[in-house]
């Protein structure tokens, strides 16, 4: 979607806010927050680009002015809620203070144990498949970005559209975020890395050997 | 839609904190989260994963001619040699710096960082700041962080677009001959793995 999001190249940002030797987290809120993201997530009833795309979703003025992890804090209870995994109600009720407490559902997925931990971060979630595709382009290949402004979930920046790049690597078939935000878990198209010149980017007071490198999917190019 | 109900009819939605003290309980007396899990995740990100692991990989590329060929060649494996691996680094490259060549790396759309090499992303990574300007005036961000190079080297900047995860090596700093991979390690900081900085030089210490 052409969300706030998608920053590449926008201007009116100068300040990097950098600290030295800042902690990995600043609150224990934001601890807590990142936890269960990582547990919710693997309650298995969405996928990473179905949560990507539920930040994407937040109204842009609380996107650029909520720290990180409120993003993170969002998009989770966006999901949890769309999932039918919490209610409104029982949230609204919670934050008001109501201790009643809450019940599991018949049905609903199991809870990731402490001893599944170790092996669910060292095994991650390989977005490379391996199935036959055709191959449509080849290292070397000038290529088109399409004019694409899809209102759901897109890996493609608008920055980067319409714009002429060069194969450079083939990095084998990779599962598609722009349908599996949409519910496809498995949908998959094979994945290249892209040149783009700094120039045809942002014209020609850019540098002349500057280049941008992106990782596109074949349904995102044409041939040039 | 019942996400809009909630959002507009929602108490104060300003304190993260209440609303993560809320999301935990109720899910904990769900039985859809166990709390001792939380625990074990937080572990893992705050001392197992870091740059000190890139700062590794780096060293043994800079010592080992062999492992390097292997690092360009097949990252994801030669990293998973150190025992470096899993949620977001299964499919790793690395861009090494040359005289031509300046490697940054960004992720416009959001924060994709290397985890098992690099820990969680830094505040600034992940800022509006840096998200739009490493694309567009790259060697802007190098200039604040003391780095400027002549036109003739290419800044390559790498967006995260996908689920491949870079790693820069950086160049190996002059007067380090001889030293042992744990010293250089020393050298590497995560600022010259993300790109926006050269490894520091020993008399630097």
């Amino acid at each position: 979607m052409n969300g706030v999001h998608d920053l590449g190249g926008m201007h009116g940002f100068p300040d990097l806010g950098y600290e030295p030797d800042e902690p990995t987290f600043h609150h224990e809120w934001e601890r807590r927050c990142f936890a269960l993201n990582f547990a919710a997530d693997s309650l298995g009833r969405w996928n990473l680009d179905m949560w990507r795309h539920a930040v994407e979703r937040m109204d842009p003025v609380e996107y650029l002015t909520t720290s990180y992890y409120e993003h993170w804090l969002h998009a989770m209870e966006t999901l949890l809620v769309e999932h039918g995994l919490l209610s409104p109600e029982e949230l609204h009720a919670r934050l008001a203070g109501d201790r009643a407490p809450a019940t599991p559902s018949p049905g609903q997925p199991a809870a990731l144990s402490a001893a599944q931990v170790e092996a669910a971060l060292s095994h991650g979630e390989p977005a490379a498949r391996d199935v036959e595709r055709p191959v449509r382009f080849r290292p070397g290949d000038r290529v088109h970005t399409a004019n694409l402004h899809p209102e759901g979930h897109t890996r493609l920046p608008r920055y980067a559209r319409a714009k002429q790049g060069i194969v450079r690597d083939d990095r084998g078939v990779h599962l598609f975020p722009d349908r599996r935000a949409a519910g496809e878990h498995d949908a998959a198209e094979r994945l290249y890395n892209v040149e783009f010149s700094a120039r045809e980017l942002w014209g020609n007071a850019a540098p002349p050997r500057d280049t941008v490198r992106l990782d596109l999917w074949e349904s995102y190019l044409e041939s040039a | 839609m019942a996400t809009d109900d909630y959002r507009h009819a929602a108490p104060s939605l300003t304190d993260p904190e209440l609303r993560v003290r809320a999301l935990q309980s109720l899910l904990t007396e769900k039985g859809l989260v166990d709390p001792a899990a939380l625990d074990a995740i937080i572990d893992v990100f705050e001392t197992r994963v870091g740059p000190h692991n890139g700062a590794r990989v780096v060293a043994r590329a800079w010592s080992d001619a062999a492992f390097r060929q292997r690092l360009l060649r097949d990252a994801t494996a030669a990293i998973a040699e150190l025992g470096f691996e899993g949620s977001q680094g299964e499919h790793m490259t690395v861009v090494e710096n040359t005289p031509e060549v300046h490697n940054m790396v960004v992720c416009t759309l959001c924060s994709c960082y290397p985890w098992p090499t690099l820990g969680l992303p830094p505040v600034w990574y992940k800022s509006p700041s840096y998200r739009s300007r490493a694309v567009a005036d790259p060697r802007g961000v190098l200039a604040e962080f003391g780095v400027r190079l002549p036109e003739e080297v290419e800044v390559r900047v790498w967006d995260s677009s996908a689920e491949m995860r870079y790693l820069v090596l950086p160049r190996r700093p002059p007067g380090t001959e001889g030293m042992s991979e744990e010293a250089l390690a020393a050298l590497v900081t995560r600022d010259a793995m993300i790109g926006v900085a050269p490894a520091r030089t020993p008399d630097a210490e």
